[in-house]
């Protein structure tokens, strides 16, 4: 309602209402008239808030446009200074100059998707066991909070259990089989990340299974299927979109998992040449150097890989999201 | 059709049957390990000294975590004035308004902001705060926190708030109450449950946030209350003590991590009774 | 002659393109009961809901025309006003599920920020709670949620919790039909009670309701007022071929 109508509604108001009080209450009408006075400032304070909730919607666009603007205009001197080359250059070395995010890019990758691969497979079976096995009980109950309660754990406290638990024993494994033993690297971070992913997977792929309609399985179980080829023929294929939004989203966080990763990778911007070799994430750069960056074009270097990492996550959970929002819908 | 075959059948899925259980089981181990590791190397740290004093220098035994403690609260305590009463209106707002554009790009921000990485929420404080006030500051910390509490209090506010049914805000209309005290008095309250857990997890999810903190509280060896001034917490300290070579810092750092641990814990398992027991009847 | 306290002069309401109510002029006497009668979707409850301003809280909802209560046009009025003034009471009962049965009969007060003393308060919770005969049965348990009440209980709890704000007019959106019989009885009795004090509209699906509560009946087809006049004439000689066929039961 704009300002003129709401200035029109009082004026009618305060000439016509208060005459219509008058005719029989008369000793109610002093005190109708004072709530009646009340109201006039209820109706411009109703005003102000819904003008605060439209502002509140547009807080959250701003606020996603402000962080977009300033990651790029904060890369442009990258941009300029390194070009579309940064990305894929082979040496970051920032005493003599030289950026090139492509050692990054692959730490990043490589450990996302060895956390993704070691995970899926226990992740897919809290799904099936909590949504088709055994829904309801005290134990599926303990199980899905204690699978909820993985995703809680700060991940400094990963990585801090890694680097004193995790790594020694990785690097007992690296001395077997005669790679150089330094424990710390890509597969260490894998590792630590695969756990800390599960229960976006599981949680979301337990209620894509119980959405399965039963007369579907019972459809299947009526021909003499047996329970893994209900699950094998029907369920896996009905909620297989579900399943893999949900390993989007796993993927979506172990792309931007900083912490964790920083502490156990080992932090070279060298190139890593298998999973035990020490490397570094985009994400673990930034952590480790952006508060060292001495000069302009080497902050702003920093900065645009995590235009990149924003854009990556991004753009993995918009394509999660959407294939959810079909599935639930259909 | 021959038996065998059936047999084999239901071997097979027998099989896969308990394949599944040992694997989802075993996804509680690390969980189990890190738990039991991290109690048994803190609890024999924590004392009251522990609590009470500022880390010692290296070389000089005992010292303790007071300066991660408060800031750690204090650090949070303004993320969530800033966060809640953003975070409510705004999920009041898309509960109110589910199909004006607006609303449909604002809740499409708020799913994106739900999936930016933390770090990028530090770099962006940095820049808002840090640099234009000319140095690191717990107030950046908390601005960085709040950006990441968000969507969380929104999702959950939005979420409960629809569940409620139409009736109830039509029975206060009826009775000439205007539209913020509908929202105040009538629809927040009966939705309080849903929003509070929405509020607890999310502050449960940033109090072990270290990543947005890097660049913003910074972290501080000593107590300080100034919100202007870097800022230790837990988090920071966890990390900045873990990765040094010292082993007294480690043990300080085992014992942080123990106080950390048990109050996120705690805190997702009061959330979920609370909810239960705060349900208001409809 | 009776005076009138409402009336609507050429009343449309639209949700979007689809006009709902077509010009109805209707004049409403004062502490009458009026039901207003007519199959689903006939535009009987938007027609209710357009008296107090409750129509247009409907997203894409309009209306044109002019609804006077006491010769002022409530279209023109702030709908905060014209609520403080023409109570409402709904389909389903919604005592507010936060509140005790104290709280919820004074809401109106309360929850619109406007202080009173106690004993005012202790007042108006014991008149508007007798007017609805629910005293009795719950003056000891004042202090407990509205919603630990029976259905038809709870009903009455919404009736008080309009009363208590002293309205001129009461719109009622087919009060019964979520409750069971007997506590329908108990509802329809109140209006007997209710009309001294107040003017009740009452919309109903329900003919024999109609026929049983009301003093004038008005029956809408198609969203138009087809016919309006004193209920017992109406039921025993209706002028409109469709009111015949409708209270005949022709079509439902």
């Amino acid at each position: 309602m704009d300002t003129s109508s709401m200035d029109k509604d009082l004026i009618t108001l305060s000439n016509a209402s208060l005459g219509v009080i008058s005719p029989v209450k008369t000793a109610d009408s002093l005190k109708i008239r004072q709530r009646l006075r009340r109201s006039y400032r209820q109706i411009k304070t109703e005003n102000v808030f819904r003008r605060v909730l439209v502002l509140m919607g547009w807080v959250m666009v701003v606020l996603v446009l402000g962080i977009l603007f300033t990651l790029v205009l904060e890369s442009v001197p990258s941009i300029r200074a390194l070009g579309a080359g940064y990305l894929w250059g082979k040496t970051w070395d920032p005493v003599q100059d030289v950026y090139g995010a492509y050692p990054f890019l692959l730490g990043t990758l490589l450990t996302s998707f060895l956390a993704l691969i070691i995970s899926i497979p226990f992740s897919i079976a809290v799904a099936i066991f909590l949504g088709e096995y055994y829904p309801e009980g005290w134990l599926p109950n303990l199980l899905k909070n204690t699978v909820e309660l993985i995703a809680a754990v700060p991940s400094v406290i990963y990585g801090f259990w890694g680097l004193a638990v995790l790594v020694p024993i990785v690097r007992g494994w690296e001395t077997k089989l005669g790679v150089q033993p330094v424990g710390v690297g890509i597969l260490s971070s894998s590792l630590i990340l695969a756990v800390m992913i599960i229960p976006y997977a599981a949680s979301l792929g337990r209620s894509m299974i119980q959405m399965v309609p039963s007369p579907l399985k019972e459809a299947a179980y009526s021909l003499g299927a047996t329970r893994w080829e209900v699950i094998r023929s029907v369920i896996i294929p009905y909620t297989k979109s579900g399943l893999f939004a949900g390993i989007l989203l796993s993927l979506g966080r172990a792309l931007g998992e900083t912490m964790a990763v920083t502490m156990v990778i080992g932090n070279t911007s060298i190139i890593p040449k298998n999973i035990f070799s020490p490397g570094n994430t985009m994400a673990s750069v930034i952590a480790n150097e952006f508060t060292e960056a001495d000069k302009p074009v080497y902050l702003s270097a920093l900065i645009e890989l995590g235009l990149v990492l924003f854009l990556v996550t991004v753009v993995i959970n918009m394509i999660g999201k959407r294939v959810i929002s079909r599935f639930t819908n259909e | 059709m021959t038996p065998s075959n059936i047999k084999y059948r239901i071997g097979k899925s027998r099989g896969f049957q308990v394949l599944t259980i040992t694997l989802a089981f075993a996804c509680v181990i690390p969980l189990l390990a890190i738990l039991g590791f991290i109690i048994e190397a803190g609890i024999t740290k924590i004392n009251w000294h522990f609590l009470v004093n500022v880390p010692k220098p290296v070389g000089e035994t005992g010292g303790g975590i007071a300066n991660a403690l408060l800031g750690t609260l204090i650090i949070i305590l303004v993320a969530a004035l800033i966060a809640i009463p953003i975070g409510i209106l705004c999920g009041v707002y898309l509960s109110e308004n589910k199909k004006s554009r607006l609303a449909y790009w604002s809740r499409l921000c708020v799913d994106i902001l739900q999936g930016v990485p933390s770090i990028v929420v530090g770099i962006v404080a940095y820049f808002w705060l840090v640099k234009p006030l000319g140095g690191f500051s717990a107030l950046s910390g908390s601005v960085a926190l709040a950006i990441m509490m968000l969507p969380i209090v929104i999702r959950s506010t939005e979420e409960t708030l629809k569940l409620l049914p139409d009736t109830l805000k039509e029975a206060a209309f009826a009775l000439g109450m205007p539209f913020h005290r509908v929202i105040l008095k009538v629809i927040i309250p009966c939705g309080i449950s849903g929003i509070l857990s929405g509020v607890m997890l999310s502050i449960a999810r940033v109090a072990g946030e270290t990543a947005p903190l890097l660049f913003t509280a910074f972290g501080n060896p000593y107590l300080s209350a100034n919100l202007t001034k870097p800022m230790q917490s837990l988090p920071l300290l966890i990390f900045n003590y873990a990765t040094s070579p010292y082993n007294d810092w480690h043990d300080l750092a085992w014992g942080a991590s123990l106080i950390l641990l048990v109050f996120v814990l705690m805190l997702n398992i009061f959330t979920k009774l609370i909810t239960r027991k705060w349900k208001v009847q409809l | 002659m009776e005076s009138t306290i409402i009336k609507s002069i050429d009343y449309n309401a639209y949700f979007g393109d689809n006009h709902v109510v077509k010009n109805v002029n209707i004049e409403i006497p004062k502490n009458h009961v009026i039901a207003v009668m007519g199959p689903s979707g006939c535009g009987k409850t938007t027609f209710l809901r357009g008296i107090n301003r409750m129509h247009e809280l409907i997203p894409n909802a309009t209306a044109k025309g002019k609804i006077l209560l006491n010769n002022e046009d409530v279209m023109e009025m702030h709908p905060i006003f014209v609520r403080l003034k023409i109570g409402m009471v709904f389909q389903r009962p919604n005592p507010f599920p936060n509140l005790s049965i104290y709280d919820n009969v004074i809401a109106g007060y309360k929850l619109n920020g406007i202080k009173l003393p106690k004993a005012e308060k202790d007042q108006i919770v014991e008149e508007s709670l007798t007017k609805v005969a629910l005293w009795k049965e719950v003056k000891d348990s004042l202090t407990k949620k509205g919603s630990f009440l029976s259905g038809g209980q709870q009903q009455r709890l919404c009736i008080a919790r309009a009363v208590a704000m002293q309205p001129e007019v009461l719109l009622f959106d087919e009060p019964t039909s979520a409750l069971d019989p007997i506590s329908t009885s108990t509802v329809e009795e109140l209006f007997h009670e209710l009309k001294k004090n107040y003017t009740l509209i009452i919309v109903t699906h329900n003919m024999q309701q109609a026929a049983r509560v009301s003093d004038r009946t008005a029956f809408f087809y198609v969203g138009e007022l087809v016919e309006y006049d004193d209920t017992k004439r109406m039921f025993t000689n209706p002028r409109d071929i469709r009111t015949q066929n409708y209270i005949t039961g022709r079509f439902s």
